[in-house]
């Protein structure tokens, strides 16, 4: 099998299919003897993804070789683990692998930092608890172990410096350590200690010092001795050199260090070997915009680069000279870039580069000409591949123009005359972006033309409709600009000559422009007011809600039209059906008040038709949509009166991605640039002479070695073409929010429904949820947590409004919130002393709670715990029981801080005294301020006896402790469900059909949440997280499935819910089943 | 793609005689196995067709390739556009240090009759296209512990049971 499984990898890799033995690649790793799994494992490395659906049968092989004592198994389990593994069971094999960082072995503590970085990498919320442990990683006393743990602190560090600017002084240590030779000599590389490992350090400071001048103080030094370390004429100490000449240059500047760098770049520059020079290259063109004399100094170097016959170096010093760019050279750099793209053939090169060209001809145009003329070639050469917003660009700064408006005229002119000229010729071919471009300008401008006939301009457009190469959407273009002249015309041959022939047109587009273009012109004065002259940037008001259509979408529901579900929703829907676990939350919903219209009547989980919020949904839609740019083209199509023809429809394409193929003629149109280089004269001193020449071009305006003074010139590199934020994308804006309010008004009425015993606050609190409801769920978000600040101010009062609002089910049908408040004063109610049995007050002793445990003794006293689900709270009873026969003074209990939870008021409480053979009890509210499923609070209680005792406990609290349920109506239930926007589907397995309500009381019961209804075979069920995360359920048998779907604000919690409920099941529902 | 950019990634690395025969290929970015067909042709061809007096970089799509001849071996790696070149080549040569190492004065045969052996050496050196700094000397003992203990139990499977 093994050898049959190597063969299988090598037939893979010569390109033969061999998907049928990825199966018996996991069953080797799961059951093969040690050289057989190894070979198993590798084969799964190799032929499964991420994704796989088989990796998953991975996972159990994993876990048990993670705990076996052999420690190869361990080490091929740990690698596989840091490949490939599914994301969403990472949980199963997470803490196996928190106990191998304590490993004693280094490799296998090793491995477990990479296995944790993977994880960090695919799913970093999963990590988040072990970041202390990261930090101990980076203290191992071995090398690799420390190695390893630096890549999950440059990736840390990438996503956040801040976070980790106190560790600047470790890592500067680390690498003046390694610089200075102190690790074992095994760890070197050609003489050259750790060289990744240093270059991994050199960018993490690059990224800690980084516009912070205090972090950067720090590891000036030891930039400053990796420099001097790095003499070995090797490959690998340049390497470092230019992780080096990096870091100096991204972090606060030091002058000092700056020379030294600017030095060795000279070092790699003028480096015979091409490699190095290349590197040099690329360092240069990183540092010059700081310091752009180091240009000046490299210059001759970098013009004898720019005709390497290696077109990587040509490309790098092309790039070098993109950054140098300035209204002076402008003209050489950009002939020098168009050059060499004409010479590409490669997809990616032209795209950047013509981007890159387009950019700089808008900042730096000198002249009109030169920018119409420059632009021309980006379009002709670079064909239809180039970026969309290059010609959008382009159009929207001729149409909206500059301050100037003569200079406008102008250009537009200028335009309009070489686009003539350029379709004069025959048998011209260009990349469709260019002629739509042509077809948009001549449409609007072409009247700019004094000394052209319109009727020329039309033969031209119409000319260009008949050719085969003009793609449909380009003829759209040409006709919408036809329709532009002809408005301005009275009467056109060609037109006429248009229609006609157009109007029996095979493609049904075209027929319709024809027709439209027809009717169009019968009545010139409907044509003049929708077609206005220059009028591109002016605003059209659209109804963006589409609201004239809510009656018809009413109506279609009305005759029982499935909801729209906009596309997005759709495949998350199909997304969650494919996946099978899916510990991960899943990211905020773009739009989650289009979820609420998301209902197919199958998935509903009341069976109710929530078909009355419709009008409110679709002010929602509209709402989105104008805030969303995206719409832009779609808007203008569609108005009040419905299609708003041509115009618009032009103004829509400009935003549109344009396609189009390739021709080079244009070369012939662009501005010769000042240096003429074509002249084949052979002297080398001639040759020197043009260098020279075409130095004092390239160069000009940089710094002040330039012989001139050209020093001022330089900032007088404005940008010409400067645009004008003229487009007005809030104009629709304004009338939606009053549809908003509307939509929540219209649900006032519903609040009459509300379920009984009501007080004052309470219709308050109801509105406000109500209110929330039909909003996206960031309000509801906002609403909550603009809630729990409050309640924990004043716990009294507002606990009360949460409660009431909230919560109250059948397991606390007894519960009273009246009798107990952790108020502030309350916070430890010292009292009652019994005897050394300690037990709840008479109060408490009525609420649920667990059993009293201890947890932990000394000789003179003992701790006992209860802990207290009150309605509003986690109440911890904390009971400390004098075994002395003397008093106890002073005894302090302290809790730690702990990452998920909070003690809500003092997290200390001091006993003034014990007396002997007492117990004193204090009590403390907790709450869970981070998501998890469990957790430790950990702390001391320390007293004087005969001499200063502490004791150190810790309490396991789950998250099941924070949770209540909540009481809800079935509406306010589906109101709720549609506000909310995270999502988790699961489907667990019953064995038996008919367990359906037992399985509901066994989640009722284990996990505390409140049956809000059953119909049929769906259940829906909610419980809030303290305080006031609610989060929904929803469950439907089918076929001895128990298929559950939770909602809620917060990402996590239905994460750790369903968590919960698996475990729940495993233990119960099983159990019930049968 | 992978789910975040992480500096100093290696995308592929691929590893091809000089008549264009694929040796060893190993992916750190997710990608369809027609895909991967793809641009390893598309690679080989690039690179074979670029006289030696180049430098050992190529501009291909958004990456780079970076690649060295070892005797009649190429080995080629995919990186980011503002990655250290430099380093990848020596990456590559660590490898083949590695290699050198493990097999002894290695050649081209070694890597075809003991490939997985190759990889089994690139995933103690190499780790999700991150390269792991380890001594030279624990990466190959790893290799050859693991080979020992696999033998012996290999010979001990073999024996006859009586």
């Amino acid at each position: 099998m093994k050898e049959c499984m190597v063969r299988l990898i090598y037939c893979e890799m010569l390109g033969y299919e061999s998907s049928f033995g990825y199966i018996h690649a996991i069953k080797l790793a799961q059951q093969g003897n040690l050289l057989e799994k190894r070979v198993g494992y590798l084969a799964v490395s190799l032929f499964l993804h991420e994704n796989h659906e088989l990796l998953l049968l991975l996972v159990n092989t994993v876990v048990k070789d993670l705990q076996s004592t052999n420690l190869v198994e361990v080490c091929m389990a740990l690698t596989i683990v840091s490949q490939i593994f599914p994301r969403e069971m990472i949980p199963a094999v997470l803490p196996l692998i928190e106990d191998k960082l304590q490993h004693s072995k280094e490799i296998i503590r090793r491995k477990a930092v990479q296995a944790l970085y993977k994880f960090y990498l695919i799913a970093p919320n999963q990590v988040q608890h072990i970041h202390d442990k990261f930090r101990k990683a980076l203290c191992d006393r071995d090398v690799g172990v420390m190695a390893a743990s630096l890549h999950i602190y440059l990736q840390m560090v990438k996503e956040n410096s801040s976070g980790y600017k106190d560790l600047t002084g470790s890592f500067v240590t680390i690498l003046k350590q390694v610089v200075g030779g102190k690790l074992p000599i095994d760890f070197n590389y050609h003489s050259v200690p750790a060289p990744w490992l240093q270059i991994q350090l050199l960018r993490i400071l690059g990224l800690l010092g980084k516009d912070d001048p205090r972090t950067s103080e720090l590891m000036y030094d030891v930039l400053d001795e990796s420099l001097r370390r790095a003499e070995i004429n090797h490959n690998i100490t340049y390497a470092i050199l230019f992780e080096c000449v990096q870091t100096i240059y991204t972090i606060h500047p030091k002058s000092e260090l700056l020379e030294k760098a600017a030095k060795c770049i000279g070092k790699f520059v003028l480096s015979s070997k091409i490699n190095l020079k290349y590197l040099g290259l690329k360092a240069l063109t990183y540092v010059i915009q700081q310091d752009p004399n180091l240009a000046l100094q490299h210059q001759m170097t970098i013009i004898e680069c720019l005709d390497h016959p290696d077109p990587i170096i040509k490309r790098e010093t092309l790039e070098l000279l993109y950054r140098i760019t300035n209204g002076q050279n402008v003209i050489v750099i950009v002939q020098k870039m168009l050059d060499y793209l004409k010479q590409s053939k490669e997809e990616y090169t032209i795209i950047s580069l013509a981007g890159k060209i387009a950019e700089l001809a808008e900042k730096y145009a000198p002249d009109n000409e030169w920018f119409i003329q420059t632009m021309n070639a980006v379009f002709s050469v670079g064909g239809d591949v180039v970026h969309p917003d290059i010609p959008n660009n382009f159009l929207r700064l001729l149409a909206e123009g500059f301050d100037d408006g003569k200079e406008d005229e102008q250009l537009r002119l200028y335009a309009v005359q070489s686009y003539l000229a350029l379709l004069e010729e025959e048998d011209a071919f260009y990349p469709q972006k260019f002629l739509q471009v042509m077809s948009w300008v001549l449409g609007e401008y072409s009247s700019l033309v004094t000394d052209v006939d319109t009727e020329i301009i039309l033969t031209r457009l119409h000319r260009l409709l008949k050719k085969t190469f003009v793609t449909p959407e380009t003829k759209a273009w040409i006709m919408a600009a036809v329709t532009k002249i002809a408005s301005r015309t009275s009467c056109s041959k060609t037109v006429d000559k248009l229609i006609q022939e157009f109007s029996t047109s095979l493609d049904t587009c075209m027929r319709q422009y024809a027709f439209e273009l027809k009717h169009l012109c019968e009545d010139k004065v409907l044509m003049k007011s929708l077609l206005p002259f220059d009028a591109s940037c002016n605003d059209i008001v659209v109804d963006a809600s589409l609201s004239f259509l809510d009656g018809f979408v009413a109506e279609g529901l009305g005759h029982g039209a499935a909801p729209y579900k906009p596309h997005h929703q759709r495949q998350e829907e199909k997304l969650s059906q494919e996946k099978a676990l899916n510990f991960e939350p899943y990211g905020l919903s773009f739009a989650s008040s289009m979820s609420s219209s998301g209902f197919t009547g199958r998935q509903s989980p009341t069976g109710l038709s929530f078909g009355s919020d419709t009008s409110g949904n679709s002010a929602e839609t509209g709402h989105k949509e104008t805030n969303s740019l995206k719409l832009d083209g779609v808007r203008k199509l569609w108005g009040k009166e419905g299609y708003l023809p041509k115009k618009e429809n032009k103004i829509g394409k400009e935003d549109e991605p344009l396609t189009v193929p390739c021709g080079s003629l244009l070369a012939g149109h662009v501005a010769d640039p000042p240096v003429s280089q074509s002249d084949q004269v052979a002297t080398l001193s001639e040759e020197e002479k043009e260098k020279q020449q075409l130095a004092s071009t390239l160069f000009v305006g940089l710094g002040s070695n330039a012989g001139v003074s050209l020093m001022g010139k330089a900032d007088m590199a404005t940008q010409k073409f400067k645009r004008k934020s003229k487009i007005n994308e809030t104009q629709n804006t304004e009338e939606t929010p009053d549809i908003q309010n509307s939509a929540a008004l219209a649900l006032g009425p519903l609040l009459d429904t509300l379920p009984s015993n009501k007080e004052g606050h309470e219709g308050d609190e109801h509105t406000r949820l109500r209110k929330a409801s039909p909003c996206s769920s960031d309000t509801v978000e906002d609403n909550l947590a603009f809630e729990k600040p409050q309640s924990l101010k004043k716990p009294g009062l507002d606990n009360k409004l949460l409660h009431s609002s909230l919560s109250s089910s059948s397991l606390f049908a007894d519960s009273n919130i009246e009798i107990f408040h952790p108020l502030p004063s309350a916070q430890c109610e010292s009292a009652n002393k019994t005897l050394l049995a300690p037990s709840l007050p008479g109060e408490l002793a009525e609420l649920p709670h667990s059993e009293v445990v201890e947890l932990c003794q000394s000789d003179d006293l003992a701790l006992h715990l209860c802990k207290v689900w009150t309605d509003d709270s986690l109440l911890l009873a904390v009971f400390v029981s004098n075994k002395n026969t003397s008093a106890l003074n002073a005894v302090n209990l302290v809790f730690e801080k702990a990452e998920h939870f909070r003690i809500l008021e003092s997290p200390a409480y001091q006993f003034s005294v014990i007396e002997a053979q007492s117990v004193e009890h204090c009590q403390q509210c907790v709450q869970m301020d981070k998501i998890c499923t469990q957790g430790i609070l950990s702390g001391s209680i320390n007293y004087q006896s005969e001499m200063e005792t502490r004791l150190e406990f810790s309490i396991t609290l789950s998250l099941l402790d924070f949770i209540r349920p909540m009481e809800m109506t079935t509406e306010d239930f589906g109101r709720l469900w549609l506000s909310l926007s995270n999502d988790v589907k699961q489907n667990l397995k019953m064995s038996s059909q008919d367990s359906f309500s037992a399985a509901l009381n066994t989640l009722q019961q284990k996990l505390k949440l409140h049956i809000v209804d059953i119909i049929g075979n769906e259940g829906i069920l909610a419980c809030q997280l303290l305080s006031s995360v609610p989060c929904l359920l929803h469950c439907r048998i089918h076929a001895g499935m128990l298929a559950l779907w939770f909602r809620s604000p917060c990402s996590a919690l239905p994460d750790s819910l369903l968590y919960q409920c698996q475990k729940s099941q495993h233990s119960d529902l099983s159990e019930l089943a049968s | 793609g992978c789910l975040r950019q992480q500096p100093g990634k290696i995308h592929f690395i691929l590893l091809f005689s000089r008549q264009g025969k694929l040796r060893l290929q190993k992916w750190y970015t997710t990608l369809p196995e027609k895909e991967k067909k793809k641009i390893t042709r598309e690679i080989v061809q690039i690179i074979l067709a670029r006289n030696q007096k180049t430098s050992s970089f190529v501009d291909w799509k958004d990456l780079k390739l970076v690649y060295k001849r070892y005797a009649s071996l190429y080995f080629c790696c995919a990186i980011e556009d503002q990655d250290n070149e430099l380093l990848t080549l020596e990456v590559v040569h660590r490898y083949v240090e590695l290699l050198d190492r493990y097999f002894g004065n290695v050649c081209e045969l070694d890597i075809i009759f003991n490939f997985e052996k190759a990889y089994f050496i690139l995933d103690e050196f190499i780790m999700g296209g991150e390269v792991q700094e380890t001594s030279k000397k624990s990466a190959v003992k790893a290799i050859e512990d693991s080979d020992m203990l696999q033998e012996t139990v290999e010979e001990y499977m073999n024996k006859p049971a009586f």
